[in-house]
């Protein structure tokens, strides 16, 4: 059996269900964990995890999505930016079909306006060197995960003396979100499945709050079928056991400290930022802005025209991604919004969890 | 979006690496992980190599896994 096999088997599977089912069974109270990552959002239901758990145990959705968080007034401005003069927008193809005020940037790019999708900041690069008369700027959208290869970018543009190659910051980071959902009264959460890849950058340690301030325990998580029963059957036991610590279950990928030629170059260019998310508002320190020496790479000080921000009348992401709802309670789901024609972010980008709960569990209920 | 793949490096230069998956290759950056060795499965997100898998740590989490199905009967 190939590794990739192994992880997807269903004897192991079965097994581990198996073990958690008695481990939860001795509890007295129902467990809800949350995944905060939308390839755990896509894992779990593609492999159909979800009605694969003990009655007893519940899985939710938080803000893993970077696309589905970004606040439609982001987009406003990137469309903005594309209607300029000899002004290119390159995005990664996930945020093209999300709604801003106005339209999406695959309307936009439909219309004339100068949007190109790249699959890596690099691409973005590539581009600005190949136009020099023209400002790229690259929509830097994502999580711990992702902006280390924007800071990379950015280092080989200064390095070179590309000077056209420009960055909307949008990153964003987890810890301080997560605060915010502990602190949320509308949600229960025991325990968080923690999102792989972003701790192979970060390292599993950096979520030791959870447990030190909160007495909430969390499992670092892979992303294969067995990965999450893993993480999830480590969860259990430890609220079984009264413990709260974080542990590791991606130790294939995830070290201690992560990647820390990664820290350096985030840290050479970025800065903690207070930043918005969709359906939390504004969080402090919660994103990652240029810092000052390199303002001239700052495309959000571009005066541009914008829109009153306008999100789609009736949807309820915001609410999903904060846990609060699960998809099927909003009266647009699979009524009017879907996959082919999404009125929301969470249902356009296939990391969403409508997106996710649409295209493999739409029969199933909402708190199941 | 925080999709990486684990891909097997075969060529490497100064900055840059060839990666390898089911005979498919393709050209990615090594900035952030510049002491990568050939022969190694990297993880590879937006055309980066982030990080690495430890073979023995992946052996370790298979052999758990084979306890497991091997505890079930009659599957």
């Amino acid at each position: 059996m190939s590794d990739s096999a192994q992880y997807s088997d269903p004897r192991a599977l079965a097994g581990l269900i198996g073990q958690l089912r008695e481990v939860a069974g001795g509890l007295d109270h129902r467990l809800t964990f949350m995944e905060v990552c939308g390839t755990h959002t896509h894992s779990v239901a593609k492999a159909g995890l979800r009605r694969m758990m003990p009655p007893s145990v519940r899985l939710i959705s938080g803000p893993g999505c970077p696309v589905c968080v970004t606040p439609v007034d982001y987009l406003d401005r990137a469309l903005a930016l594309a209607a300029l003069p000899d002004t290119v927008v390159c995005t990664f193809g996930d945020l093209m079909r999300v709604p801003s005020s106005t339209g999406s940037l695959e309307q936009a790019r439909a219309e004339g306006a100068r949007v190109e999708v790249v699959y890596s900041p690099r691409d973005a690069l590539e581009l600005a060197r190949r136009r020099p008369q023209s400002r790229v700027v690259f929509l830097a959208v994502g999580f711990e995960t992702t902006a280390p290869t924007i800071a990379a970018a950015v280092a080989e543009a200064e390095a070179d003396g590309v000077t056209n190659f420009l960055l909307l910051p949008g990153n964003k980071t987890m810890p301080q979100v997560m605060r915010v959902l502990v602190d949320d009264p509308q949600l229960e959460v025991h325990g968080f499945l923690l999102p792989g890849h972003v701790s192979v950058i970060t390292g599993w340690r950096m979520f030791g709050f959870l447990a030190e301030e909160f007495g909430i325990p969390g499992v670092v998580t892979g992303f294969m079928p067995t990965d999450v029963v893993q993480g999830v059957l480590a969860l259990a036991r430890q609220v079984a056991q009264g413990h709260a610590t974080i542990a590791n279950q991606y130790g294939r990928a995830v070290t201690t400290a992560g990647n820390l030629q990664a820290h350096r170059l985030v840290e050479r260019f970025f800065e903690p930022a207070d930043s918005a998310w969709r359906g939390f508002g504004v969080v402090p320190g919660s994103g990652l802005g240029l810092r000052a020496a390199w303002a001239h790479r700052d495309a959000s000080s571009i005066r541009v025209d914008l829109p009153a921000p306008r999100e789609p009348a009736g949807c309820r992401c915001g609410e999903v991604l904060r846990g609060v709802v699960d998809p099927p309670e909003c009266p647009l789901f699979a009524n009017g919004c879907d996959p082919e024609l999404p009125v929301g972010a969470c249902m356009v980008s296939s990391e969403g969890t409508c997106s996710a709960w649409y295209r493999h569990e739409r029969w199933l209920e909402a708190g199941t | 979006m925080c999709l990486a793949i684990p891909m097997v490096l075969v060529e490497r230069s100064e900055f840059d690496g060839v990666v390898e998956l089911d005979g498919v290759r393709r050209t990615v950056s090594l900035m952030l992980l510049p002491d990568a060795r050939k022969g190694e499965q990297l993880l590879i997100h937006a055309g980066y190599a982030i990080g690495r898998l430890d073979a023995d740590e992946a052996a370790e989490t298979l052999a758990l896994l084979r306890e497991y199905a091997d505890a079930v009967v009659g599957l």
